[in-house]
């Protein structure tokens, strides 16, 4: 919840890409996907899942969180 | 054998031995967990079987779709952001808050059920399905919005992936609803437990729901800037 706020907070207001603005999209990015993966953990159970389960749901964490990011920044 | 040589009379009309341990009274918490097929380290996968091949599959189509969007911004990004700022950032903040908080009641509802607290159980579904009514509501309040504004479909790149995307994961919301609806039936008709991998199953699903949308926030709503 706490992250929620505060990327919502952080959301830039207005248009020229600074640094700072990337750099806010990033943390919103890699937020998401960190709420993601406990939202996977502890509602869906992952955790206490077979290994298939929990290491797929890392690896696509990872993969679709780091692809994310690169594509961003690549713009 | 009795001492006579011949076997112990069995009463066929008497209750059998017990084999099995005694299973408490239901709803005091002392309900020992159900391990249906469970591995020999004890973990098992949550839900119905192929559940998750469904939840893998969707979630992939979408991730395709999420980077498709951030290269497509690339494209044009002073587009993008221009295009961004006219969305409801606080409408998407709220309903981003409302699908977490109706993942937790679910969740509550998932543990009440199983630990045979059945009417708990139910009333939290009930609170879950109510705050995806509001996600719901909201959601045709930002398109109606937006669409009055003169955004559609056609108006960009940028507004294309935004109807696409908050479209069909609306879609994903309606049956989600729907999935919750069974659930909180099913819990009814079964209040003894046994339809725990149903009830699991209808819970992924909407947790997949909330966690799709928590991407969709970030991209949609704060990434283009």
């Amino acid at each position: 919840m706490l992250a929620t706020v505060v990327s919502w907070v952080t959301a830039p207001d207005h248009g020229a890409t600074t640094h700072g603005a990337q750099a806010a999209a990033v943390a919103a990015l890699v937020l998401a996907m960190i709420k993601v993966r406990y939202v996977a953990l502890d509602f869906m159970e992952v955790r206490d899942a077979p290994p298939p389960l929990r290491w797929g749901m890392e690896a696509w964490v990872a993969t679709v969180g780091t692809t994310l990011v690169v594509l961003y920044l690549a713009a | 054998m009795s001492d006579r040589g011949y076997p112990d009379f069995i009463d066929p009309f008497a209750t059998p031995p017990r084999t099995t341990a005694p299973v408490p009274p239901r709803g005091t918490g002392a309900t020992p967990a159900v391990r249906a097929r469970s591995r020999s380290d004890g973990r098992r996968y949550p839900g119905e079987a192929g559940l998750w091949v469904l939840i893998a599959e969707d979630v992939t189509v979408f991730s395709v779709v999420f980077a498709a969007f951030l290269v497509n911004r690339g494209h044009d990004p002073a587009q993008f952001a221009a295009s961004r700022e006219e969305l409801l950032l606080t409408v998407g903040g709220i309903n981003t808050l409302v699908l977490l908080t109706s993942s937790l009641l679910v969740a509550g509802a998932v543990h009440a059920y199983r630990s045979g607290a059945v009417t708990r159980a139910r009333r939290l579904t009930v609170g879950a399905a109510g705050l995806g009514v509001v996600f719901a509501i909201l959601k045709a309040y930002e398109w109606r919005h937006s669409l009055d504004a003169g955004l559609e479909p056609s108006t960009n790149d940028f507004f294309m992936f935004y109807y696409a995307l908050t479209g069909v994961h609306y879609l994903h919301v309606v049956i989600g609803l729907v999935l919750l609806a069974f659930v909180w039936r099913r819990m009814r008709r079964d209040p003894g437990g046994e339809s725990r991998a149903f009830v699991e199953g209808g819970a992924a699903f909407w947790h997949m729901v909330d966690a799709l949308w928590i991407v969709l926030f970030a991209l949609l709503y704060l990434v283009s800037t």
